[in-house]
């Protein structure tokens, strides 16, 4: 996928293989020999820690998916009947709930930084829209895996998030129970979400190997924002990031699995280990936390259309950053005004989370407005119009002397010390 | 590339192979789950337990088919007519020689207790037919005697015999 | 940015009375000590076979408990019964089954049998209740109450995941008369712990109930940690086993997070300039 492709087959086998179908070279040029900028922070790593997850996801998914059965009736005893009997069903359990939210961790963060550093400005749109598109099938994802236990909060979950759809005017009822197939959230809902829950892991699978493909046409941005000009700039893949991915996927692993052995239920609701019941609606109803922000969004509206249109306008306009953004630099570190609401951007998200969480009542709704308010002004005010007014620092001449420069004045600032918190 | 020394060399060198190693030994632990899991679960372990067959409603010369651990088990009670046939053969011309008397308890002579499971590729033998008084296969033709011996066809050994013992004279434990 | 920062402060000050006073709904139920709590905690067996003991002879008049087995009683990590004795105890109960000629017949239970329900269904038990019991096999972990910011938090580090036990224990010891300005419906019962305190469920459990084997205390507060305990177990059966590989797995990550971030030092050594060392200082 990059230019630099050295590869020599050295025995007569991958010779004779090299002829017929060159995979080790492909290998090779995409995931040794490929240059990769020296300057790279740990923030860099989440790209790895995805793919990593992506994989535990799949495999504990994949076997899930052997002893349970997607049925009304049966769905919450045999998710029971894997904690209980299954031999280490527990463990894969446990692994697979906690993994989607170790999942959608690392993927905020990995989208955090593609922000801060401007890793979606050209030449890295289509890379950044196929990562969104693979934000939106984790989203979808995510949300039919939540269904698929039948607790109480699978049930209004999926009657919910589906209920959304009703918002579409003329259409949005007939939407909703084609959906459904039927009249209410039931046994085809639990079978099509179950179906589906099956299946788009793959697509996202196939969405990140466009994504990886884009990036070694791009090039990985870097932390100075600015191309790799000679040799001097980059390192070859391997060694040098794979054994640096490998120990942060390690240490995301130490996290990953203090939540799954010690506090195995601590980001999950309650309510769920009560079987569904279509006759009670639970007293408070609370996505997982990783859709809270957009929720938030979604409740500080208080017409219908205006706020399903908000919470879906809050992702898709992810997708539009390459073109809203109109400063010429990429990294923060030489935006000293883009820095400061960027992070008030990341506050207001975190923000938004905590609200999503809490009653819409009060001062949490006034709250949420302020928020939802900066969250859109972010993308539609601030970042246009920087890109015209804000004063940018000047930036290194070549990454190799960033990298000798920075260690002194720059770095105290740059996220690297923080990679470890 | 900076040059190393050699004592450097060693020192990275044996980092490198403890790193890997410990990698491995990770790597091997976390296939125990993936493969355990599809292994019996507790339950299913569980609803293996013996079970229990009263004798006494079944008719002289009646097979009857109970189920243990999911594969059924024919109990058949012979006349003393199908006790002699499986008594007079020459158990050396038999595929599988084995004598009458290692096939059913001792002063139990009427009963014979065998998995239904025919012994080629796993089909239910069909009682009371075939040419030898006992099974016959429908998949392949394998035919089985009186005592559930392979006498023809392509199964290479006789039906097996579960676990069993008499808790009385007319009730049995499988399992 | 201080700026807004300070005015998002403010902001989190006013919030703040309004939490109080949806906490003052619900009060908060006192933090239990348990044998299973932190990151080496295990099951007390001789709690949860006196927690056994209350669920059978008062929560199972009312309550289901249909995902466990008797067998389950037996298994590693629990209460730790012999199989002898859980055979002799599911014997004693009668379990539904069809005879040899499809009719249906009641047979002494098997350790593989789960726990009989005490009602046919749940529009039964409603029926004689008023309101369904719920099931007990998975209520210890149904069951919570709001942490709040920042308490929320502190239970990552803290490893706080007892919030159904220490529920149950509170609302077992939460009945008392209702104040004089409470109103509350027939068939109520008043209960401090409980939202909304009108709970539907009369007091179970009365001080010295019911009479341990092993002669351990019976005032209502013990009675309430041992069945909590019991349900923990119910619905957490491997929790011992969870603490324990959970342990090694920490080990294990720490020490192959050692060994790379060595590996990653050495490796990234040999590069000139040695960028890494000053990313590092950074």
């Amino acid at each position: 996928m990059s230019g630099h492709s050295t590869y020599q087959p050295k025995s007569g086998a991958m010779k004779w293989l090299e002829r017929r179908l060159p995979i080790a070279s492909l290998v090779h040029s995409s995931f040794v020999a490929y240059p990769t900028p020296r300057n790279l922070n740990y923030w860099w790593t989440f790209g790895g820690i995805l793919s990593f997850m992506l994989g535990v996801q799949i495999v504990t998914g994949v076997v899930l998916a052997m002893h349970y059965t997607p049925h009304v009736d049966l769905a919450f005893k045999s998710v029971e009947g894997i904690m209980r009997d299954v031999n280490y069903g527990w463990l894969l359990r446990y692994l697979h709930a906690n993994g989607a939210a170790m999942f959608f961790l690392a993927v905020y963060i990995h989208i955090f930084r593609g922000m801060y550093y401007g890793s979606y400005k050209e030449p890295r749109e289509v890379l950044w829209i196929l990562g969104v598109i693979i934000y939106l099938l984790m989203m979808a994802t995510g949300f039919m895996g939540y269904v698929l236990p039948w607790g109480q909060m699978s049930f209004w979950a999926a009657t919910v998030i589906t209920n959304l759809f009703s918002a579409i005017p003329l259409v949005g009822d007939t939407i909703v129970t084609w959906l459904w197939g039927g009249y209410a959230v039931g046994n085809p809902t639990l079978n099509r979400f179950y179906s589906l829950h099956y299946l788009l892991p793959f697509v996202i699978a196939g969405v990140v190997v466009l994504h990886v493909w884009a990036l070694h046409v791009a090039g990985q941005n870097n932390p100075a924002g600015i191309e790799p000009k000679t040799d001097k700039d980059t390192v070859p893949f391997t060694p040098y990031a794979t054994v640096k991915d490998a120990f942060f996927v390690a240490c995301f692993c130490v996290l990953f699995a203090w939540f799954v052995f010690y506090i195995p239920n601590y980001l999950g609701h309650a309510d769920n280990y009560i079987p569904a019941n279509p006759a009670q609606t639970p007293a408070e109803i609370v996505p997982e936390w990783y859709y809270l922000p957009f929720y938030a969004i979604l409740r500080s509206i208080p017409n219908k259309l205006l706020g399903v249109t908000a919470l879906f306008s809050s992702i898709l306009i992810l997708a539009f950053l390459p073109w809203l953004d109109t400063s010429k630099v990429r990294s923060a570190r030489y935006r000293p005004l883009y820095r400061q609401f960027f992070w008030l951007f990341v506050i207001s998200a975190i923000g938004l989370g905590y609200l999503g969480s809490k009653p819409p009542e009060g001062i949490y709704v006034i709250l949420s407005r302020i928020l939802t308010l900066y969250y859109f002004a972010y993308f539609i005010i601030v970042l246009p119009l920087l890109g015209f007014f804000e004063k940018t620092k000047p930036l290194p001449h070549s990454i190799a002397e960033s990298v000798l420069k920075e260690g002194v004045p720059l770095g105290a600032s740059a996220p690297s010390s923080r990679a470890k918190a | 590339m900076t040059t190393v020394s050699s004592a450097d060399h060693t020192r990275r060198d044996f980092l490198y192979v403890a790193t890997g190693a410990v990698g491995a030994v990770g790597a091997a632990a976390v296939l125990v789950p993936l493969i355990s899991q599809m292994n019996p679960d507790a339950s299913t372990i569980a609803a293996g337990a013996p079970i229990q067959v009263d004798l006494s409603p079944i008719a002289d010369g009646q097979i009857i088919k109970v189920f243990w651990r999911s594969k059924p088990v024919f109990i058949f009670h012979r006349t003393k007519h199908d006790i002699e046939l499986a008594q007079k053969v020459d158990v050396n011309s038999l595929p599988d020689p084995v004598p009458d008397s290692e096939r059913v308890q001792k002063g139990h002579e009427q009963w014979l207790v065998v998995i239904g499971i025919c012994t080629h590729l796993g089909c239910i033998p069909l009682p009371h037919q075939g040419e030898f008084d006992g099974w016959f296969c429908p998949c392949h033709g394998s035919q089985y005697d009186s005592a559930g011996r392979i006498r023809k066809g392509p199964a290479p050994k006789n039906l097996y015999l579960p676990p069993y013992k008499f808790v009385s004279d007319t009730k049995i434990q499988i399992g | 940015m201080t700026r807004t920062l300070s005015a998002l402060i403010v902001a989190a000050a006013l919030a703040v009375p309004t939490v109080a006073a949806a906490q003052e709904q619900q009060m908060t139920p006192p933090r239990q000590n348990w044998s299973f709590s932190g990151p080496f905690g295990t099951y007390d067996q001789a709690q949860l076979q006196r927690g056994f003991k209350i669920y059978k002879e008062v929560c199972s008049n009312c309550h289901s408990m249909e995902l466990l087995s008797f067998r389950n009683l037996a298994e590693p990590g629990g209460p730790g019964f012999t199989e002898a004795q859980v055979k002799a105890l599911a014997a004693e109960y009668k379990i539904q089954d069809l005879d040899d000629k499809g009719q249906p017949t009641e047979r002494p239970g098997r350790p593989a049998d789960h726990f009989p329900s005490p009602f046919p269904n749940a529009a039964a038990a409603a029926a004689a209740n008023g309101v369904a019991p719920p099931d007990m096999s998975t209520l210890a972990k149904a069951r919570t109450y709001t942490r709040g910011f920042p308490w929320f938090i502190f239970d990552i580090f803290t490893q706080y995941q007892e919030q159904g036990p220490d529920y149950i224990v509170a609302i077992l010891n939460g009945y008392k008369n209702p104040p004089k300005d409470f109103s509350l419906p027939a068939g109520g019962h008043y209960n401090e712990y409980f939202p909304g305190h009108n709970i539907a469920m009369p007091q179970p459990l009365q001080d010295g109930q019911v009479t341990f084997d092993d002669g351990a205390p019976n005032s209502l507060h013990e009675e309430a940690k041992d069945v909590a305990a019991f349900l923990m177990w119910a619905s957490e059966p491997h929790l011992v086993q969870r603490k324990r590989i959970g342990f090694q797995v920490m080990i294990f990550l720490i020490v192959l997070s050692g060994l790379l971030y060595f590996t990653k030092k050495k490796v990234w050594k040999a590069v000139e300039l040695h960028p890494e060392k000053l990313e590092q200082k950074a």
